[in-house]
C-alpha cells in the first residue's frame, strides 16, 4: 500500500534565520504513529545494516506503532546512548533511510525523525530503566568527551568498570557543544544525555588536557586501560595571503565563541563580529553550520564559497538546503586566492572560477582555474571551514602511540592501539567523519577494553 | 571550583592570586600557562605561571586589570572561588644551553621573567634583568630581582624611578659594553607589550644576539583548536598556545602580530562599560 512519508514541520525560513532555535519541529503523537506504522518490519531489516551502531529499527519502530514512545527509546538506548543527538545529525539518507524497501518507492520511513520522536519523549518524561550493570572490575580513562568517548564510557560503565572521563574545556560534550550550533542540536539536549551517563556512575573531570595537566602514561600507572577519543580538533587553514588579517577566522574558533563560549547571546562577554558581510570557504557541515550561524547573528550576506560543484559538496543535502532557503548565498565553482586587507582587517576575498577536470587522489574531480575569471566578494568577515586534523597534544607526551602521516592514531579493527592497554576512536583515528561514526567506534573499543580487562585482570589500585 | 588562596596587589593594577589548582602543578613547569575563567559564563582568559608551590598544590598567576574578565578577577578575594582554571599549556621555558643573559621585563612582563631569573641564579648563571614600565607604581619585583639578578636595571618612561628612558636605551648599553668584554651575551629573554618586544628584537638583530619573547596572543581554548593565537613565525602560521608562548623574536612578523592583537578592541571596549 502506498503511504507517502510524513515530514516534519519546520519554521519559516526568514523566520528561522534569525534565531537559534531548531529550523524541524518534532513529530506530533499522531504523525509519528502514522509514520510508525509506514515500516514494512522486513525479516532482515536492510535499515539495520545501514547503522553504524546497529539501532534495533523495526522493533523500536514497532513501539512507536503500539503509542508507546518509552519502549520505542528504550529499544533504542541498548546500542545507541546518544538516540536524541542521532535523530537530528546522523546522515540517515546515507545509512538507515537509504536502504529501506519504502526508499524506492514513495520515500524510506522517516527512521531519524522517529528516533528523534522517542529519545525526545524519554528524555521529557523520564521514567527509562538503566539495565542492570556487569560484573567486570577494572579502571577505565577515558580522553575527551565527545561522540565517541561519551559512548565508549557508557558501555564500559554498563559492564561494570569504573569511568572517568577527561575533558580539556569547561563544559563536557566536544564537537557535541562546541561545533554544532544550538539550532542543529540544543545544548540543554546534549547535557541531558551527559547528565544521564553520570548517573552511571562515570567521573568526568573538566579543564583536563591529556598530554599536558596529566600524560598518557601517567594515566596508565592508574588505570587498567584508556581510550583516547579526542577528536579531529586543529584547524586546516587555506594558505593564501591575507589569512591573518583581523576577521579571518577558523570555522572552529567562530563556532567555539558562539556555541561553547555562547556569543550567540549579545549579553555574553565573548567577542563575535555580527552583521557585515560573511564568506565561508568549504561546503562541508561545518561550513553550512557557520554559514547559517553568521545569519543568525545578523549577517547582511553570507556566501558559501567552493571550488567544485553542487554535486561535490560533503555537506549533507539537509543541510544545504536549509542554508539555500535561509538565505546563504553559495558561489560554486570558485576557489578564493587571497584574501584581501584595509588597516588590517579583511575588505574581500579575491577568487577565480574553476572548471572540473580530471579526478583526483580523493576520487573527485579536480577544480582548476580559469584564466582571466579573477573577481571580489567584499566581506568584512572570512570563515575557513576547509577540514580539521587530529590535535598531537596526546601523541606527544606518548611517543610509543603511533600515529600516520595526517597525525590520526594507528589503531586495529577492535580500536587498539599501539600501546598494550590503549585504544582510540572517532575522530582521533579517523579524521573528521560522522557523530555516529564516532560512537561505533567507541562501542567497538568498549567490547574490546572489556576483554582486555577480563583477560589481564585489573591492577591492583590501592585508593586514596 | 578553584579556592583563591592568597591574593595581594603588587602594583598599580596589578594582583597577584595564588590559586589552588593541584592537578595542574603535577606537571607544570615555569613558562607554561593557564586559562582561566571568571564565572559560569566567563571568557577563556590565558594567564602566564609565575609560579608554583607543588607541595601545596598552588599556581601563582598576576593579573593586570586590562579589560572585563581581569576586572571582573581582581574583585574576587582571598577565600572566593573561581569557575574553571585549566593548564599547564604551551611549552616551558629553556634557558638551560645559555651562558650569558640579560632578562628584560616590561610592566607585567617582570612576573614571567621571574622564575627564569631564579633558575639561572640557582646554575650559578644569574642574568642581567632590566624591569621597565611607565612609571614608578607599576614597577613590580624589585627585592626579588635584587636577590636574583647579577645586576637589576630599572628603567622608567617617567623617569619617577631608575633612569629615565625605556628598557631599549638600557638593553643598548649593556650590549655595547659587553662588546669590550670577553664574554658577549648569548641571549636575551623579553617579555612586555608587543611594541617593547618589537623594539627589543630591532635592537638585538643588529648584534646579531639571540632573542626569545613570550606572544600573549587572542586563544580560546589554548591547546590549537581555534587557531585564533596565530603568529607567523619565519613565514610559517604557528600557534602560541602549543608551539609557543614563546618563539624566536627576530623570526617574528610583528606588524601582522600587533595587528591581530587588536582584533576584538572594540567589542571590548564595549563589553567592558557594562561592568560598574
Amino acid at each position: 500500500m502506498r503511504i507517502e512519508r510524513h515530514h516534519q514541520k519546520e519554521q519559516d525560513p526568514k523566520v528561522r534565520a534569525k534565531n537559534f532555535s531548531e529550523p524541524v519541529y518534532n513529530f506530533d503523537a499522531e504523525t509519528a504513529v502514522a509514520e510508525a506504522k509506514r515500516c514494512l518490519k522486513c525479516r532482515n531489516a536492510p535499515c539495520r545494516n545501514g547503522c553504524p551502531v546497529a539501532v534495533k529499527i523495526p522493533e523500536f519502530i514497532g513501539k512507536i506503532a503500539e503509542g508507546d514512545p518509552l519502549g520505542a527509546a528504550a529499544v533504542i538506548r541498548e546500542t545507541n546512548n546518544l538516540p536524541a543527538v542521532c535523530g537530528r545529525v546522523c546522515p540517515q539518507e546515507e545509512q538507515c533511510e537509504k536502504l529501506c524497501i519504502r526508499s524506492r518507492m514513495e520515500g524510506a520511513v522517516s527512521i531519524g525523525a522517529l528516533e528523534r520522536y522517542a529519545a525526545d519523549y524519554a528524555l521529557e518524561r523520564g521514567g527509562e530503566t538503566t539495565p542492570p550493570k556487569g560484573g567486570l572490575k577494572g579502571r577505565v580513562a577515558v580522553v575527551g568527551s565527545g561522540p565517541s568517548s561519551l559512548t565508549c564510557a557508557a558501555d564500559c560503565a554498563a559492564a561494570g568498570l569504573s569511568v572517568t572521563v577527561y575533558e580539556a574545556f569547561h563544559t563536557a560534550g566536544g564537537v557535541l557543544v562546541y561545533g554544532i550550533p544550538e539550532f542543529r542540536l540544543p545544548k540543554s539536549l546534549v547535557k541531558k544525555e551527559i547528565d544521564k551517563l553520570l548517573s552511571l556512575g562515570v567521573r568526568l573531570e573538566l579543564n583536563t588536557v591529556v598530554g599536558k595537566t596529566v600524560t598518557l602514561p601517567q594515566l596508565l600507572e592508574k588505570f587498567d586501560a584508556a581510550f583516547i577519543g579526542s577528536g579531529a580538533g586543529l584547524p586546516q587553514f587555506l594558505n593564501i595571503p591575507g589569512e591573518n588579517l583581523n576577521g579571518v577566522y577558523s570555522a572552529n574558533e567562530y563556532l567555539t565563541r558562539v556555541n561553547l563560549m555562547k556569543a550567540y547571546d549579545p549579553a555574553s562577554p565573548t567577542p563575535i563580529p555580527r552583521g557585515g558581510r560573511v564568506a565561508v570557504f568549504g561546503a562541508g557541515n561545518v561550513a553550512m553550520d557557520a554559514a547559517r550561524t553568521a545569519l543568525r547573528l545578523g549577517a547582511e550576506k553570507v556566501s558559501i564559497v567552493y571550488r567544485r560543484g553542487r554535486e561535490e559538496m560533503p555537506a549533507r543535502k539537509e543541510e544545504i538546503r536549509h542554508a539555500e532557503e535561509e538565505g546563504v548565498v553559495f558561489e560554486l565553482l570558485t576557489a578564493p586566492t587571497e584574501i584581501l586587507g584595509e588597516g588590517g582587517r579583511v575588505r574581500a576575498v579575491k577568487c577565480a572560477r574553476c572548471e572540473l577536470g580530471a579526478p583526483d587522489a580523493s576520487g573527485r574531480r579536480r577544480p582548476v582555474v580559469v584564466a582571466g575569471s579573477g573577481f571580489e566578494i567584499p566581506c568584512e568577515t572570512a570563515i575557513v571551514a576547509v577540514g580539521t586534523s587530529p590535535n598531537p597534544l596526546i601523541k606527544d607526551s606518548a611517543p610509543d602511540l603511533k600515529t600516520t602521516e595526517k597525525g590520526t592514531i594507528t589503531v586495529d579493527e577492535k580500536g587498539a592501539a599501539s600501546i598494550p592497554g590503549v585504544y582510540a576512536g572517532g575522530d582521533a583515528v579517523t579524521g573528521a567523519a560522522t557523530v555516529i561514526l564516532a560512537m561505533g567506534a567507541g562501542r567497538t573499543a568498549a567490547a574490546a577494553i572489556a576483554e582486555y580487562i577480563k583477560g589481564k585482570g585489573a591492577k591492583r589500585i590501592i585508593e586514596n | 571550583m578553584y579556592r583563591i588562596v592568597k591574593k595581594r596587589n603588587l602594583a598599580e593594577n596589578v594582583v597577584e592570586f595564588v590559586i589552588d589548582a593541584p592537578a595542574v602543578t603535577l606537571n607544570a613547569k615555569p613558562g607554561q600557562f593557564i586559562i582561566l575563567r571568571v564565572d559560569g559564563d566567563g571568557e577563556r582568559v590565558p594567564f602566564t605561571i609565575c609560579d608554583m608551590d607543588k607541595k601545596a598544590g598552588t599556581v601563582t598567576i598576576l593579573v593586570q586589570t586590562v579589560g572585563y574578565s581581569t576586572k571582573l578577577l581582581a574583585q574576587k578575594n582571598e577565600g572566593g572561588f573561581i569557575q574553571d582554571f585549566v593548564g599547564p599549556l604551551g611549552r616551558a621555558t629553556d634557558l638551560t644551553e645559555f651562558k650569558k643573559v640579560v632578562m628584560i621585563g616590561g610592566g607585567i612582563g617582570a612576573a614571567v621573567i621571574y622564575p627564569q631569573a631564579k633558575f639561572l641564579k640557582s646554575v650559578n648563571r644569574p642574568a642581567d634583568v632590566i624591569v621597565g614600565a611607565r612609571t614608578k607604581s607599576l614597577i613590580m619585583y624589585e627585592d626579588e630581582f635584587k636577590a636574583a639578578a647579577k645586576n637589576l636595571h630599572i628603567a622608567t618612561d617617567d623617569g619617577s624611578y631608575g633612569r629615565k628612558g625605556f628598557v631599549t636605551d638600557v638593553l643598548r648599553e649593556l650590549l655595547d659594553r659587553a662588546r669590550a668584554a670577553p664574554a658577549q651575551y648569548d641571549a636575551v629573554f623579553a617579555v612586555g607589550p608587543m611594541p617593547m618586544m618589537k623594539a627589543v628584537c630591532e635592537l638585538t638583530k643588529g648584534y646579531g644576539v639571540h632573542t626569545v619573547v613570550s606572544m600573549n596572543a587572542t586563544m580560546v581554548d589554548g591547546t590549537g583548536m581555534c587557531g585564533g593565537c596565530r603568529v607567523t613565525v619565519g613565514g610559517k602560521a604557528l600557534y602560541a598556545c602549543v608551539h609557543g608562548p614563546e618563539f624566536d623574536g627576530h623570526l617574528i612578523d610583528w606588524d601582522t602580530a600587533i595587528n591581530r592583537s587588536r582584533n576584538f578592541r572594540e567589542q571590548e571596549a564595549a563589553h567592558l562599560c557594562k561592568l560598574k
